[in-house]
């Protein structure tokens, strides 16, 4: 690359990583910035003063800690449950031609094309006959329906990509069904697999309504925050959404590298 | 075990349980749209559409997401390439621009509330470098444009990301001798980008399109929190009618009228990207 | 992987079966910010039954409880809410009759109308009142530089509040009053227990008088100086922090941190008066307990606690919401709730006060009459819709509402037999 293109590709990176990081540091400042730090005219760029008064009072509310543990199973059931029945059925949608491909598509999508908050009547209903209202389980149930459209759709198109050559040689090689699979198949779809179960996490940790309407005592911690935050002063709500960044972004940052296939198709 | 059962196999679980935990409370709810206050009929449906705020909401959304969604493809397959191209530092950079997908969107409304009203971050910054001489709004109902433009900004901000996963590991499987053999024969990197790359890209770009498109009709709470009730959308009127209104006949109208869109939607993107399997490498 | 994967499946699974059926649920919409919920739990249920405090917000209120209905299961006991969310819980059939509860607190001094208030049109008692507060108008002093000449700030008119507007938007270029028109804004309660009553001595039945179109008229004029910003505005105590506001109409509750942050830079203020006087509207909250409650014992036992005379006063000095017994009021208050409570003080003792009720009897359409208003509004003033066109048409709404619940007339209205008419 000649050094002006090196200096524009290198430009062009920094700014957008500086587009991504500085409304993030805004809530930082924000959230460290006291009471009437929110409030000045104009606002300044570093903090004037700093103050962690406002964390604090989330540690000391009542059933916080129960809230972070409800929302971390809810999180993990949700990873599992989606990858779990959509990577299957991602693999159908890429590997077969089959009557009712699209209709199933559609189906999947069906949970995302409709707004949740419309279903709260009846859920709610069905959940407290089934016995799984007010527990993280239940929550995950309906976040997995939430995650699935990405699981499914997500892997069918990584599924696609892989060449079914790959597979067939496998076969021809000794291998079954399953094996061939897991030892060709899986690593090069690594990638598809990991954005899937990073999208099932981020989706269950930030939502807020299905597991605030469908529990009493165990809510979730966003949806324990977000409730209680609602008509809080300003600094508290910058300090809550900064909080519930901050265990997501940590979960990013430990699966950053399976969104890189080990070893592509091509040798990299 | 014949080929022809086991894609109803691999499907059948996500069936199930999609049934079980979802369809049976929309068929609820779509019945309930039909339910007026004179039994089955289409009141609900007729109060929807002669709403004062009708109109408006379908405009507004309609223009949301044929402004934000190609924005955001085309910056998510910018920031794709670059990756590829980067050696070392690649994972954190990845990492960073994914960090939007941690952020809920309730945070994302409220962060880019604190930028752009009166006395954000922006006209701060503005007022520093001496461009303005007092708070100017960019948010009111007085400024529909930049109401619009902020908006938007905060919405790529926010779901970028959600394509950028998506494109990223679809990318990694495109096989590099393809675009090295089209070097060899003088093809420039634009040349190289729309006949190889994105091709074979396709699978990918149509899961991202789809996805991001459905999403985008859902748009909510980053618009609630930025224009409040000067930028009514589909999802918070149905909101509106539910919460406030307490009429939820009409919220569950609203609701199918956005599920109808969104599917209707999908099925565009799945016959104008059809991605046959024997197309593939 | 495997092995973590069951571990969570197993606390998941057993995670909820922690006995905790001693203790009251005790669901409440009110009190939801993170400080007063935390005062509430340290403070005020201190020597109460076990209970476990839960805030939600109102609009869930009603679906959680019809859901628990539906289903056959209740987990809540008692609910602590505002009349408004508590009304469309008596169609529904969620609310016990409390009369019993009523006559064990009949020596705490509950005021009669407000017990006739609590039987939400019904011939039972309801709720139990709670609290009670209003919506008043806070002022910043920096505003009074530019009252205009023989203004009383407590005793505005709507005129002079136009005017004063008007001279602030000349002298500092900013419009600088403020309404709470956002989405969850209290405005439809500005227009129905201050607008309508001062200009046409009523709520619903002078809903398109020539008093009316008058008023229209005049408050378009004054919004030419409201901040346009006010359709963003859900509480009024931001814009009144960041000073984009100086003048505020607001529930006490979401005026609140502006003043106890800065007392010193506050008045609060009686509401303006119109031609037919100044109208306030009291705001009540109260305890219901839900049918079929798996602890009613204790949830009334807890309504017996917060009840208390000495329990009231703490609410006053630690939330600011005022006592519905008979309960006198610290001198020392924490400056944020005694200037509340003085202006509160000016409202109800001003000589051309009125009071307007909320509603009364609309069920589970409470909501849709606050549509007609704002939608009115929207229209009128928002859009410059012709006046008289819009009243008609949205009055034919509001008739349309109160056939349905058939819901009598309540103050200011004067009473009537049968649905409340709208001429």
């Amino acid at each position: 690359m000649s050094a002006l293109r090196r200096t524009a590709y290198i430009t062009g990176v920094v700014m957008l990583c500086a587009w991504v990081l500085v409304p993030i540091y805004l809530v930082a400042l924000g959230a460290f910035g006291g009471r009437l730090g929110a409030f000045k005219w104009p606002k300044t760029i570093l903090p004037t003063e700093v103050s962690i008064a406002a964390f604090m009072a989330f540690v000391r509310i009542e059933g916080v800690w129960n809230a972070a543990l409800n929302s971390l199973i809810a999180a993990g059931l949700t990873m599992l449950f989606s990858l779990a029945l959509g990577a299957p059925a991602g693999y159908a949608l890429a590997r077969y031609t089959f009557r009712g491909q699209d209709a199933f598509r559609l189906l999947v999508l069906l949970t995302r094309a409709f707004p949740l908050a419309m279903l709260a009547l009846p859920l709610t209903v069905l959940f407290i006959r089934v016995g799984l209202y007010d527990t993280p389980l239940g929550v995950s149930l309906v976040h997995t329906a939430l995650a699935l459209p990405f699981a499914a759709l997500v892997t069918a198109s990584l599924f696609a990509g892989i060449p079914r050559e790959l597979e067939e040689a496998a076969w021809v090689f000794g291998c079954t069904r399953v094996e061939a699979f897991r030892k060709v198949v899986v690593p090069l779809a690594l990638p598809g697999l990991t954005a899937a179960a990073i999208f099932a996490f981020v989706i269950s940790w930030n939502e807020v309504f299905a597991a605030s309407v469908l529990t009493v005592r165990e809510r979730t911690l966003t949806a324990y925050l977000l409730t209680v935050l609602s008509e809080s002063p300003l600094h508290f709500r910058l300090a809550g959404g900064f909080l519930l960044i901050v265990p997501s972004v940590a979960f990013l940052f430990a699966v950053r590298k399976y969104l890189f296939a080990m070893w592509g198709i091509a040798n990299r | 075990m014949s080929g022809q059962r086991l894609p109803y196999l691999l499907i059948a679980p996500a069936v199930i349980f999609l049934a079980t935990f979802f369809l049976l409370p929309l068929v609820q709810t779509i019945a309930l749209s039909f339910t007026g206050s004179s039994g089955f009929g289409g009141e609900n449906y007729a109060r929807m559409l002669s709403d004062l705020n009708f109109v408006i909401t379908i405009r507004n959304t309609f223009l949301l997401v044929v402004t934000v969604v190609p924005v955001q493809v085309a910056l998510a397959l910018i920031m794709g390439t670059m990756l590829q191209k980067m050696g070392r530092g690649r994972g954190l950079v990845l990492w960073i621009w994914t960090i939007p997908l941690g952020v809920s969107d309730l945070a994302a409304g409220l962060v880019w509330l604190a930028v752009l009203q009166d006395s954000g971050y922006l006209n701060s910054a503005l007022y520093a470098l001496g461009l303005i001489d007092g708070p100017r709004s960019w948010l009111n109902a007085e400024a529909p444009v930049t109401l619009f433009v902020g908006v938007v900004a905060a919405e790529v901000w926010r779901a970028t990301a959600i394509v950028l996963v998506i494109l990223v590991a679809g990318l990694q499987l495109v096989p590099k001798e393809y675009g090295e053999a089209a070097e060899v024969f003088g093809a420039s990197a634009w040349v190289k980008f729309r006949k190889i790359t994105l091709p074979l890209l396709k699978p990918s770009l149509q899961s991202a399109l789809i996805l991001r498109t459905v999403l985008a009709f859902e748009v909510f709470a980053v618009v609630y929190a930025i224009g409040g009730r000067d930028m009514p959308i589909l999802v918070g009127e149905a909101y509106t009618w539910q919460h406030d209104n307490q009429n939820y006949g009409v919220a569950a109208a609203y609701a199918v009228l956005i599920m109808a869109i969104s599917l209707a939607a999908t099925l565009v993107y799945l016959k104008a990207l059809r991605v046959r399997p024997e197309q593939q490498p | 992987m495997t092995r973590f994967a069951a571990l969570i499946a197993a606390i998941a699974l057993f995670a909820p079966i922690a006995t905790r059926a001693q203790d009251v649920v005790f669901l409440s919409t009110q009190l939801r910010p993170i400080e007063e919920a935390q005062k509430v739990r340290d403070v005020l249920l201190k020597g109460a039954p076990k209970t476990t405090y839960v805030t939600e917000e109102p609009a869930q209120l009603t679906v959680r409880l019809k859901a628990e209905q539906d289903a056959g299961k209740r987990t809540v006991s008692l609910v602590g809410a505002l009349h408004g969310e508590l009304q469309p819980l008596v169609p529904m059939g969620a609310l016990e009759p409390l009369d019993d509860v009523a006559a064990k607190l009949s020596d705490r001094g509950i005021p009669a109308n407000l017990i006739t208030l609590a039987k939400l049109g019904t011939d039972k008692l309801m709720y139990i009142p709670w609290m009670q507060a209003t919506y008043v108008m806070v002022v910043r002093k920096d505003a009074l530089a530019h009252l205009p000449a023989g203004a009383d700030v407590n005793a505005l008119t709507y005129a002079q509040l136009a005017a004063w507007g008007k001279a602030i938007q000349e002298k500092t270029g900013q419009r600088r009053i403020g309404f709470p028109a956002g989405p969850k804004g209290l405005f439809a309660r500005f227009l129905q227990g201050n607008l309508y009553p001062s200009y046409t001595a009523s709520m619903v039945s002078e809903y398109r008088s020539a008093e009316a179109e008058a008023m229209w008229g005049e408050f378009k004029a004054l919004w030419a100086t409201v901040n346009p910003n006010s359709t963003k505005y859900d509480f009024m105590q931001e814009a009144l922090l960041e000073g984009q506001v100086w003048i505020a109409w607001d529930h006490i509750a979401r005026v609140k941190e502006a003043l106890a942050a800065m007392p010193e830079k506050f008045l609060v203020v009686p509401p303006p008066a119109g031609p037919n006087g100044r109208a306030y509207m009291p705001v009540i909250a109260g305890f219901g307990i839900v049918k079929g409650a798996p602890n009613r014992a204790g949830a009334v036992a807890l309504i017996e606690h917060l009840t208390k005379p000495a329990t009231q006063t703490a609410t006053a000095s630690e939330v600011g919401f005022f006592p519905v017994v008979d309960a006198s009021l610290p001198a020392d208050l924490p400056p944020a709730v005694k200037l509340l409570a003085d202006g509160i003080a000016k409202t109800q003792t001003a000589k051309d006060a009125v009071v307007a009720l909320l509603p009364v009897g609309l069920g589970a359409k409470g909501g849709e009459f606050n549509k007609v208003y704002f939608d009115t509004f929207q229209r009128i003033v928002l859009r410059g819709e012709n006046i008289k066109t819009v009243l008609d048409a949205e009055s034919a709404t509001l008739r349309a509402i109160i056939n349905e619940t058939r819901a009598p007339c309540w103050a200011p209205d004067k009473p009537s037999e049968g649905p409340c008419p709208v001429k």
